[in-house]
């Protein structure tokens, strides 16, 4: 018997019964929908995480300092320094001075945090200053109290205007603004428009202990990171001695870390859908045992008219395989939509891959297959006498 | 050579610790182109018989040479082969797929046979034309009446082109009128050189028979011509 005379066998049975067909497939439409949408959204999500560590500079680390001493502290000159002896590894470098601080105009305030940098920062970060300059060398040298400020600070204290020159008050201090961000984001509080830039030395005395904890190094490329953190760690060792006063984080480690975190996650989370496959594939499975008992008969006319095991096998497996192939053209078409409408809703650039797509499917049929297998066995091995006499 | 030859044929049944001779030593030869009956009341065996015969059980003991091959030992598979080439089944039930055409149904042993497609449909025609069916090939069988559907079933038992046409008790679920149409059916084949075994607990049915042959309790009583019969003489004396 031909292929495609199976394939019709198998649609007509399916289409006499609507219901039960479509009632069995809900488990394979699940269950596939539920792999794409969970494999498209983990896919969103981690080029979403990996764009924005992208953003703030993969040759980026961070240094962070906690000296057991005074003496022990590492200052801005000794980064410099280091800076100075390995061109060759090292880009840029600047303090990270972060200070929790009150912000007035007039009798306007709030709370944010001002961020004591060096004028390499607006380079390493890439910052975009849309209006004025970043703050300069002369500023850090000279102290002088300017402040570059994101468009957050813009809208709370100037609306709509461009508020180069005007004073604003960090923890009582007047500070000239000299320059104004891009918009990064949406210009809400806590969101990448707020933020606060003054020169690393001013941000050392607003802080009170006057200690540099923190600084951010920008190695020369990618394939320099290691050898910078390498550097870094070696300078530290030297002066502070015990590995648990710092700590050396490069950007892309970080990134690796996250990556395979969401791997983790997504894998889990696949591991779970697949679980509603199998459920679904055992749908299929007690379905088509209800039919072979159902068509008992038909099994037996078919067989003393010459149909041989391996026919009714044939015929009993294709309409498994091809009510779980429905059903995952159908979980792929559902899958594939509310992966979109979440990415909308989520603001993620959603794409479900060709890979996962085909991986679905392929899936579905080999379930059909695999939970048709035993149904089909046991209506092929009927006795053809028993099988015409069953009502 | 015969057609059909069985040797001392027994089917044996367990039942607990029962044994169930369902037939007890049956010997029996039908040559081509005859016309016989197998006549028993329920429980005599003949259905064990017309199941062995046709190839849907095998026997316990016993030799049975179809077209002098002996078959008692094949498999599943090969009986199913025997059966599709060598065997064309008439039922009481006419056992048509209620979800198939009316041509479909009369198409599948030649499904089955590997005929190809288009021929398939040219031989199931032509058999729907013998028995008068031709304009009723795309209706559903639930949509004819019950002796249409049982033309169906031996326009279906022909297409295959088989060397025995088994019909078991085909009058059994039909009035007497289309019954009989049935029966002159059955006779015609006969007439064009067809091989038929008849089964039936009917006696008036087994004497448009050329042959008898008698079962009770899974032996055979008698084997001979109709006018032979001493039960089918007295039942058509009385008729008359």
């Amino acid at each position: 018997m031909s292929l495609a005379k199976c394939f019709s066998m198998a649609i007509s049975s399916i289409f006499n019964n609507k219901m039960r067909s479509f009632l069995t497939m809900l488990g394979i439409i699940i269950g596939i929908a539920a792999v794409i949408i969970l494999v498209s959204l983990m896919n969103g999500l981690t080029n979403m995480v990996s764009d924005t560590f992208a953003e703030l500079g993969t040759t980026s680390i961070n240094v962070s300092i906690n000296a057991p001493s005074e003496t022990k502290n590492i200052k801005a000159a000794d980064i410099f320094k280091l800076a100075e002896e390995n061109p060759r590894l090292i880009s840029q470098v600047s303090p990270l001075v972060t200070v929790r601080s009150t912000v007035k105009v007039g009798t306007d305030s709030i709370t944010t945090s001002a961020t004591g940098v060096a004028e390499t920062y607006n380079d390493m970060k890439s910052l975009v200053v849309e209006h004025g300059r970043f703050i300069q060398y002369v500023d850090i040298e000279r102290m002088q109290k300017v402040c570059v400020i994101g468009t957050y600070i813009q809208k709370e204290f100037f609306e709509g205007t461009i508020p180069i020159g005007e004073k604003i008050k960090i923890n009582g201090v007047p500070y000239k603004i000299v320059g104004i961000l891009e918009e990064k984001e949406d210009s809400s509080a806590g969101s990448g428009d707020d933020c606060i830039y003054i020169p690393y030395t001013n941000a050392t005395r607003l802080s009170n202990n006057g200690v540099i904890n923190t600084y951010v190094v920008s190695a020369v490329d990618e394939d320099h990171v290691t050898a910078v953190v390498g550097i870094i760690k070696e300078m530290l060792n030297k002066k502070i001695g015990d590995s648990d006063y710092y700590t050396v984080i490069s950007m892309l480690s970080m990134i690796d870390m996250m990556s395979s975190m969401m791997d983790t996650m997504g894998t889990m989370l696949i591991a779970i859908a697949a679980i509603s496959l199998l459920v679904g594939g055992i749908g299929i499975m007690n379905i088509m045992l209800v039919s072979v008992t159902e068509r008992t008969r038909e099994i037996g006319i078919r067989k003393s008219l010459g149909a041989k095991q391996k026919d009714i096998m044939t015929q009993f497996v294709i309409e498994a395989g091809t009510v779980s192939c429905m059903g995952g053209v159908m979980g792929i078409i559902v899958g594939s939509g509310c992966a979109m409408i979440g990415g909308v809703l989520l603001d993620l650039t959603v794409r479900p891959s060709v890979g996962s797509i085909a991986v679905a499917f392929l899936v579905s049929v080999g379930i059909g297959i695999a939970f048709g297998f035993l149904p089909a066995k046991k209506a092929a091995g009927l006795n053809p006498i028993d099988a015409l006499r069953y009502d | 050579m015969s057609l059909v030859e069985l040797k001392d044929i027994y089917k044996i049944y367990h039942m607990g610790d029962t044994e169930i001779h369902a037939l007890d030593g049956i010997s029996l030869t039908i040559e081509k182109g005859e016309f016989v009956a197998i006549v028993g009341q329920s429980g005599s065996g003949k259905s064990t018989c017309m199941n062995i015969i046709g190839c849907l059980d095998v026997p316990t003991r016993g030799q049975y040479l179809l077209n002098g091959k002996d078959i008692s030992q094949y498999t599943d598979d090969e009986l199913a082969e025997v059966r599709n080439k060598m065997l064309g089944f008439i039922f009481q039930q006419y056992n048509l797929l209620p979800k198939l055409t009316v041509l479909d149904n009369v198409a599948l042993p030649l499904l089955y046979g590997g005929v190809k497609e288009s021929e398939q449909k040219a031989r199931a025609m032509e058999a729907l034309k013998k028995v008068g069916l031709d304009s009723k090939a795309h209706n559903l069988p639930s949509q004819l009446s019950g002796g249409q559907q049982q033309r169906v079933s031996i326009a279906r038992a022909l297409a295959g082109d088989p060397s025995v046409i088994l019909a078991d008790e085909p009058t059994g679920a039909l009035d007497s009128r289309t019954g009989r149409e049935v029966m002159v059916f059955l006779q015609n084949l006969h007439k064009e050189g067809n091989t038929i075994v008849l089964i039936t607990h009917d006696n008036s049915i087994a004497a448009q028979a050329k042959r008898i042959v008698r079962i009770t309790d899974g032996r055979i009583v008698y084997d001979g011509p109709v006018e032979g019969d001493r039960i089918v003489a007295t039942q058509d004396r009385a008729g008359e």
